[in-house]
């Protein structure tokens, strides 16, 4: 009876873990953060009933240029808390505009909050989707009403009519960025340990693109190749077996930085040096402030970024500043060098604190 | 050798029996799949201090979180004959405590490290007490009880410090998470050394093992003795949350770092799966200490072992769910009772009563 109780409990749970687990973002670590969505509000249902209420395109009544943002939360990641900051800090009240933000994980809430912003009668709708489906009428009501929509940092899945431009990172980029970094170093030969973010991320199958096609040609050597899914110490226990199995190798590939701090801390304890004029070749990714100054200080070598700061060339853009050439606007990439990285880099460019 | 062998099919070994046949089972498969696979080397590490290095201590020291969690997991187990999966999150919140008291101070010493262990056991322990008092006082079913911090937990430490993985650096986190300059020994492995003890002493010097056990065989019948069955389900799981910021202090130490989302991510599941391994009744009542710790050990030798084998770590997961099904069916009381059957009839003796089963 209890055992019987205990099995269906453990099933419960295990359920209950599944779709935690399975909610994924793209800048490194996912969050089990979001508050339950309304019992049964179908986004579409909701979509058509505030239609009927929805007033006619309002003029900004001064000249304060309304901009509503759709997002997910900063505390998803590092990424996404620089994201949030830099829309916060671009489209101020100082620059001239009035911000109202939603932040969310889930689609359903996402597209009732960019609802919302439509019957507000915002000028400018930004979005960066949970999802890349399902948004197909409510930016067909935003360009009704006279909203120009831009993307963020991810694409959607609808026609491009519906936005004027999409301005986004360019995952397998920065992987290439960073590879050709390693590529320019000119070592003698390339015995990578490979420690890569969670499998099937977009950062994750950016970031392995570059290196997978160096295997395959040759020019690199897989020591091994491992997923630590975003995990510091995971990272750490998969470098330690390398160390443990006496393999050479002479360079730390790790999807974000705190992977690569696991690394490192395992080769510290072996005593084996790394960084700058060390044996061992340390890269990592996402440029969160401690680790630039990681960089700056000569314990690591390479730091690349996927950039989240996207506001101020959708502002440009608003303003009239700049005209997109296509829709799909690339951010440019980041890739910092250890010998080359400045304070002030760090200051710009860092996350976190 | 032959007598210890009749002693452990005998279940001399009680419930320890599964655990160390697991371990020297891994043992052999790794010695004949590599005979240097526990070799054991002393070089200098970075800091030029003397280390030991090699896949033994790897195993025996990433367990360490591992151990410390299965310890309290035990008594949690045998209490309320449930188990608590918000440890991992718990951890979190404990090491974001940890990591917030120390940023907050202008400089770490000694007294500022103290401080914040102090503040994540304060902090863990009114966590533990939560979940305590949903189970013990409220009935409710631990595994949900404890789902609502699982869920929860690792929001909350995302709150306590603001940013997705805040750093803090000092010689003396350094020695905490790898080694004491002069100590050759990773200290995770001392501290759960030194935990051990301590439960050891507190079964020793109370009765803590006598009530809980009566709490988590017949909580009626227990208070109807003048147990406060109430008090002994609470307390275990304060005790979980000590077992909890130890683990969650270790695990910032390691790495100098907090990553809310990922400090001892699915922990719990492993916890509970030494536990298992252990031979403890998950439904309650007898327990070992030990039995939990070896299946600690089992579980992260499992693991480096199939590091070793180069084995992808997505795939990790499903061999380690294989093996440890494997060990789990056979340590089930019916197993067990099958077997101790078989073994009499070959024997022809009288049947001895299996151990563990209810």
């Amino acid at each position: 009876m209890i055992k019987k109780k205990l099995g269906s409990m453990f099933l419960a749970g295990s359920l209950m873990m599944t779709m935690l687990f399975s909610a994924c973002s793209s800048g490194g670590t996912t969050t089990t953060t979001s508050t339950p969505a309304p019992a049964s509000t179908e986004p579409e249902t909701v979509a058509e009933t505030t239609v009927d209420e929805a007033p006619a395109v309002e003029t900004p009544a001064s000249g304060t240029i309304k901009v509503g943002v759709v997002n997910n939360p900063p505390s998803e990641s590092g990424y996404r808390e620089a994201n949030v900051k830099d829309m916060e800090a671009v489209f101020s009240a100082d620059n001239g505009y009035e911000l109202k933000t939603a932040y969310s994980l889930k689609n359903d809430e996402q597209l009732q909050a960019a609802q919302g912003f439509i019957t507000e009668g915002v000028d400018y709708l930004l979005i960066s989707a949970a999802e890349t489906t399902g948004w197909d009428d409510v930016l067909k009501k935003a360009q009704e009403a006279g909203i120009k929509v831009y993307l963020f940092d991810r694409m959607i899945d609808v026609d491009e009519s519906l936005y004027e431009a999409a301005v986004v990172s360019d995952m397998s980029k920065e992987g290439e960025t960073a590879v050709q970094w390693l590529l320019d170093q000119n070592l003698d030969e390339y015995n990578v340990i490979h420690i890569q973010g969670a499998m099937g991320s977009d950062a994750q199958i950016g970031r392995t693109g570059a290196l997978d096609a160096q295997f395959e040609s040759g020019k690199m050597k897989k020591v091994v190749q491992q997923t630590a899914t975003w995990d510091e110490a995971e990272a750490k226990k998969i470098v330690e077996s390398v160390i443990n199995s006496k393999e050479d190798f002479n360079v730390i590939y790790a999807e974000n930085d705190g992977m690569a701090k696991g690394a490192v801390a395992a080769l510290d304890e072996a005593g084996i040096t790394h960084g700058v004029d060390g044996k061992v070749i340390v890269m990592g990714f996402d440029c969160n402030k401690w680790a630039l100054r990681e960089l700056k200080a000569g314990a690591w070598n390479y730091d690349g970024q996927c950039s989240p700061f996207q506001a101020q060339i959708i502002s440009d853009l608003i303003q009239g500043k700049t005209t997109a050439s296509s829709k799909k606007i690339i951010n440019e990439e980041k890739g910092f060098d250890a010998k080359t990285l400045t304070d002030a880099d760090i200051e710009t460019y860092g996350l976190g604190e | 050798m032959k007598d210890n062998f009749k002693k452990i099919f005998k279940g001399g070994l009680g419930q320890l029996t599964i655990p160390i046949i697991a371990i020297c089972l891994l043992v052999i498969f790794n010695l004949i799949r590599d005979p240097a696979f526990f070799s054991i080397a002393l070089s200098h590490n970075n800091e030029g201090n003397l280390v030991l290095s090699g896949n033994l201590i790897s195993i025996i020291n990433g367990a360490s979180e591992l151990a410390i969690l299965a310890m309290g997991m035990t008594l949690v187990t045998a209490a309320c004959g449930g188990q608590d999966i918000s440890v991992g999150a718990a951890a979190a919140i404990a090491g974001s405590a940890f990591v917030k008291i120390l940023k907050s101070s202008p400089n770490i010493n000694g007294v500022t490290v103290i401080a914040a262990f102090l503040f994540a056991c304060v902090v863990a322990m009114i966590f533990g007490s939560f979940n305590g008092t949903l189970v013990s006082v409220f009935k409710i079913q631990p595994m949900i009880a404890t789902l609502i911090l699982y869920t929860c937990g690792r929001s909350i430490a995302y709150w306590i410090n603001g940013g997705a993985t805040p750093t803090v650096d000092s010689p003396i986190i350094n020695a905490i998470g790898s080694f004491i300059p002069g100590i050759p020994i990773p200290t995770p492995i001392l501290i759960v050394v030194l935990v051990a003890i301590v439960f050891k002493l507190v079964f020793h010097f109370t009765s803590l093992e006598l009530f809980t056990q009566s709490v988590g065989i017949n909580g009626s019948a227990a208070r109807l003795n003048g147990i406060n069955s109430t008090f002994i389900k609470l307390l275990s799981f304060i005790i979980l949350g000590v077992c909890v910021a130890i683990a969650g202090t270790i695990g910032v130490s390691r790495l100098g770092l907090i990553n809310h989302e990922t400090l001892l991510l699915d922990v719990e599941m492993d916890t509970i799966l030494a536990v298992a391994i252990g031979g403890n009744n998950l439904g309650g009542g007898k327990f070992k200490i030990s039995g939990s710790i070896i299946g600690a050990y089992v579980i992260q030798m499992l693991t480096i072992t199939l590091y070793a084998m180069k084995v992808s770590s997505t795939d990790v997961k499903a061999y380690k769910a294989v093996v440890i099904i494997l060990l789990v069916v056979i340590g089930s009381p019916v197993i067990k009772a099958k077997f101790s059957k078989l073994m009499n009839n070959i024997k022809n003796r009288k049947p001895a009563v299996a151990k563990g089963a209810e």
